[in-house]
């Protein structure tokens, strides 16, 4: 009952503050957005499932209901977290009340339709974590889109008309195969599954794969199943060269919705990777390995050398998530413990970075108008405590020790090294370890330029301290990546639990 | 078991009880002529399409008509001339909604009109023509039925009498209509000569005596499902419909669009079904009737997408939706077999039912804006959002229900469609390109679907308006049209058994 509960805080929270009057609507879905964010904390103090969701794992907080049987098939509402799915349900429950606060000062007009609107995100990306019956989790993970393609088109810059068209249309067409895809792989299945649950699948898929379908022999089924889902998804995450809807999202979107846009919606990408494809089809992991760590190295350093050549802020830490992602692909395919325990713990640690950054920037540009490099420096002088936890977090991004980036990365590389599965792991592996030093030339670069050296601006505006609850959020932020950066084992123990049963369906 | 005192007539008593208001209306007229007692005439119309509703549902939760239920068989009446069974009132059901719902927008609508009870009457006559239709198995009371419901359409589309545009749509789809009753006459007059019969059972009967007669069956087939395609505007009788819907009043175009389409797929679903087996007529007339669903499905929903694709106006672009949407549930008679089909029809009921509901729902939108005096193109539509919130989100619903997006109604029966389609395919592989023209569509109509919600919520208005008022019943309908798009999706379960039963009814 309690992700029900979470679920239905949230949509009923959403359309109290739709109608609610523009004057209160941000303190209100402020203090609606607190219920999910304890609740997800108490839930996480009071997880008691253990193993994977999708291989017999034992449930926390499941409930299952039916909800309608057609044919040979029947869907259900089938809801449960295990250790990979909790993590990222708490980071969505913080990051949406963190990004509701970072509204208060940049949006000022219609906003009990935004607030209305994040309120209805978190709804559908609590329920992308917890559906475990397919239909369900494609309802949520279609759902994500359009408040986010509202959000883009009404609040956003200049631009935000084309940016807000062209995310729509790149990830709405990338659902439409992924999800071909997958309903040709059920229906390969046969008679070995009878709903759409994905344990159900997940099992069947181990047990043999399909039989075949429409003269389609089952392994080419199931390769082009894996194929075409590995592509849906690699828009969402998204991978070079997949990646150009992100830039424009980014830099046009209103700092809220980046938040949330490279906090939590890019993990639904790498989420579904490894809830589908590197679960469900051990055989195809083993056969593309080489490729997909490829594209994974790829998209480390061309996302770190696009975010070298940027001068917008923006930009910078939008193509840096590119890089980032590339990381979670790399652990992911490596799939060792670490390397996938490391990936899922890059998720939730670059939710919280990047979440900072992009708010640190809002932050600079509510301030100063602009987020060009080249127009400003020295903003450490004006808004010294804003930027000191900027400058920490761009160390974060960087992997400095006792933060969560480092714990991440090393559990990644770590992992991916000694690598069985992928052939030349040690070789892919070395590659990518060259983008941190990217990483950090691009981001000591820019901030060399604005935050430090003689205060300088270009634009008319008085630049003064930051507000005190932007610096709160920035601060709460900090303390969490900080918190994963001492002690990983808060997440890491219960994330690695429900990796092993993954790796070992896969043989090793 | 109290309901089998009542003579078998009563079990036509939805269709009866439109009649009776029919009437009634009348009635006020004939005392009062020129009545502008709004509230009466429109709530007599509402409150006998509502009572008919209310019948319809309680005899499908009643068992009336179900088949295979001891004592609860399928009730003829008038030695089979009539017919009441699941699919009558399945589709009794749809019909009474949709009338509900325009005469509920009417109210608002037609404040300055002069002929009030007339309209009242002829929406509610060809209400009464069109559950007829629903119940009617027998060639002729299908045409009279059918009759019954275009005639008083003609006169509805033409009512605006001061207004060039709704007589000239009155004339052409007068026109039209007359020449598809005439070629439909002539069908039925064909089918009777090869078969002798008119009665549908009969006529199935009779098939194997046709003989050498085939040539002239095929020929009545072909020519009824001429008349089929103009009721449901399906190409290649479709061209009156963007002229009718834009000339028509709105609530109007909402109608025939929605009700009258889908009382042209009921008679298409029984008669071709129940009539011409599929084994029996191929085995004299030669062909496999299906192949020129197929081939009408494929072009008609394409024809109509990239005609909407192409609109300024935002009804004509609707009235091609409506078209593309005849396409989709074409499908419900293309993927027959002498197997299966009951899965697909289903499917293809089930999306005239939510269809219904969105579809009704975006006329009646248009009637609101035309209501407040705004323009007929997508440019006027420009920022209605910032006045008129509620209705614009409606509207958004509506829209990306119609393209199929996630969690809207539209995307459980186009997903159903679809995955049956697929099914089917298995023993007709020709299906499968059917099914590729499904998803491509689909895809597609998200352009100018999404064109609207970006209209209204993301562009800025071309010109100052002032605030804009807000009418009651057309507010009412078009709230309750986004609900139940809304709440479709979670309680789909009733809809889906209902549709199946119907559509198991017919097929064996």
């Amino acid at each position: 009952m309690m992700i029900e509960i979470l679920i239905a805080v949230a949509l009923v929270g959403a359309l109290v503050t739709f109608v609610a009057p523009n004057r209160i609507a941000g303190k209100l879905a402020f203090a609606i957005s607190l219920v999910p964010a304890a609740l997800s904390v108490w839930l996480f103090a009071a997880f008691d499932g253990s193993g994977n969701a999708l291989l017999d794992g034992e449930l926390a907080f499941e409930s299952q209901a039916a909800w309608l049987e057609i044919g040979d098939y029947s869907i259900s509402w089938f809801v449960g977290l295990d250790g990979i799915s909790l993590p990222l349900v708490v980071l969505t429950t913080i990051l949406c009340t963190l990004a509701i606060v970072s509204s208060w000062t940049p949006i000022d007009e219609r906003e009990s339709q935004f607030y209305g609107l994040i309120l209805f995100i978190e709804a559908n990306l609590i329920g992308v974590f917890s559906a475990l019956d397919f239909f369900l989790w494609f309802v949520f993970w279609e759902a994500v889109l359009i408040p986010m393609y509202l959000l883009i088109g009404i609040w956003g810059g200049p631009r935000r008309k084309y940016a807000a068209i062209k995310f729509f249309v790149y990830t709405n067409v990338a659902s439409l195969v992924m999800f071909g895809s997958f309903v040709s792989l059920v229906f390969g299945l046969g008679d070995s599954v009878t709903s759409f649950g994905l344990p159900e699948i997940a099992t069947a898929m181990l047990a043999g794969g399909p039989e075949g379908f429409f003269g389609l022999s089952g392994t080419t089924l199931a390769s082009l199943a894996f194929i075409g889902m590995f592509l849906g998804f690699a828009v969402k995450v998204p991978v070079v060269p997949f990646h150009t809807w992100l830039p424009d999202a980014h830099v046009e979107a209103p700092t809220p919705a980046s938040i949330l846009l490279a906090g939590v919606l890019l993990k639904m990408g790498t989420y579904a990777l490894l809830r589908f494809n590197f679960t469900m089809f051990p055989d195809q992991v083993e056969a593309y390995a080489v490729p997909i760590a490829a594209i994974a190295v790829i998209s480390v350093i061309y996302g770190a050398m696009l975010a070298l050549a940027q001068t917008d802020l923006k930009r910078i830490v939008a193509y840096s998530s590119v890089s980032s992602m590339g990381y979670v692909i790399l652990g992911l395919v490596a799939y060792t413990q670490f390397g996938v325990g490391g990936a899922t713990f890059q998720m939730v640690s670059h939710g919280l970075i990047s979440g900072l950054m992009f708010m640190s920037v809002g932050v600079i540009y509510n301030a100063t108008h602009t987020r060009m490099v080249t127009d400003m420096s020295g903003m450490a002088d004006r808004m010294p405590i804003a930027v000191g936890v900027l400058i920490a977090g761009a160390f974060g991004y960087m992997g400095l020790p006792l933060m969560s980036g480092f714990a991440a990365e090393y559990f990644i590389f770590f992992g991916a090294f000694g690598s069985e599965l992928l052939e030349y792991a040690p070789l892919f592996t070395s590659l990518a370890m060259f983008g941190i030093v990217i990483v950090a030339g691009y981001l000591l670069f820019a901030l060399q330029r604005t935050v430090f050296g003689p205060y300088r601006l270009e634009t008319d505006y008085e630049v003064g301290r930051a507000p005190v609850h932007d610096v709160a959020s920035m601060i709460v932020l900090l303390g969490l990546i900080i918190t994963l950066g001492v002690a990983p084992d808060l997440i890491f123990t219960m994330i690695t639990d429900a990796i092993d049963p993954i790796i070992q369906g896969g043989g090793l | 078991m109290a309901l089998f005192q009542l003579p078998e007539w009563a079990a036509l008593a939805p269709a009866l009880i439109l009649a009776g208001t029919a009437l009634v209306l009348f009635l006020f007229d004939s005392i009062n002529p020129r009545s502008t007692n709004r509230a009466l005439l429109a709530g007599t119309a509402v409150a006998g399409s509502l009572a008919s509703l209310a019948v319809a549902v309680w005899f499908t939760a009643a068992g009336v008509g179900a088949t295979g239920i001891e004592n609860y068989g399928v009730i003829d009446v008038m030695n089979g001339q009539f017919i009441v069974d699941r699919l009558a009132l399945y589709f009794m059901i749809i019909i009474s909604t949709v009338t509900a719902l325009v005469a509920v927008a009417s109210y608002d609508y037609l404040r300055d009109h002069t002929y009030q009870a007339e309209y009242y009457s002829l929406v509610i006559l060809a209400a009464t023509g069109m559950s007829m239709i629903a119940a009617s198995n027998s060639l002729v009371t299908i045409f009279i039925a059918l009759e019954l419901t275009s005639l008083p359409s003609y006169a509805l589309v033409a009512i605006l009498k001061d207004n060039r545009g709704s007589v000239e749509a009155g004339l052409k789809y007068f026109l039209i209509g007359a020449l598809s009753s005439a070629i439909f006459v002539y069908g039925i007059s064909l089918v009777y000569g090869a078969t002798g019969s008119l009665q549908l059972e009969d006529i199935a009967t009779n098939l194997s005596t046709a003989g050498e007669m085939g040539g002239l069956l095929g020929l009545g087939i072909l020519m009824l499902i001429g008349g089929v395609a103009f009721k449901t505007a399906s190409v290649p009788f479709h061209f009156w419909a963007p002229e009718a819907y834009e000339g028509a009043p709105a609530p109007i175009s909402a109608f025939l669009s929605s009700a009258s389409k889908a009382a042209g797929f009921v008679l298409a679903f029984r008669v071709f079904t129940t009539a011409f087996p599929l084994e029996a007529t191929t085995a004299v007339i030669g062909v496999d009737w299906t192949v020129v669903f197929v081939i009408l499905a494929i072009v008609t929903m394409t024809l109509g997408n990239f005609a909407a694709a192409t609109q300024e106006n935002v009804k004509r672009m609707l009235a091609y939706s409506s078209i593309g949407h005849a396409g989709y549930v074409l499908i419900g008679l293309a993927a027959l077999s002498t197997e299966a089909g009951d899965l697909v029809m289903g499917a293809a009921m089930m999306h005239l039912l939510v269809y219904g509901f969105m579809n009704t729902g975006a006329f009646l939108f248009v009637a609101l804006a035309e209501y407040w005096g705004v323009g007929p193109t997508f440019e006027d539509y420009n920022g209605l959002s910032k006045q008129a919130p509620f209705a614009s989100a409606a509207m958004a619903v509506f829209m990306f229900s119609l393209a199929g997006v996630p969690p809207f109604g539209g995307f459980w029966s186009k997903y159903l469609l679809y995955t049956e389609t697929v099914n089917a395919a298995a023993d007709n592989t020709i299906l499968l390109v059917l099914a590729a023209a499904l998803v491509v569509n689909s895809a597609l109509s998200l352009y100018y679907y999404s064109r609207l919600v970006k209209a209204l919520w993301i562009e800025e208005p071309l010109l100052d308006r002032d605030r804009l008022a807000q009418p009651t019943g057309l507010y009412a309908a078009i709230i309750a049209a986004a609900v139940m798009t809304v709440v479709i999706l979670p309680a789909f379960d009733p809809i889906a058994t209902a549709a199946l039963e119907a559509a198991a009814a017919v097929v064996g």
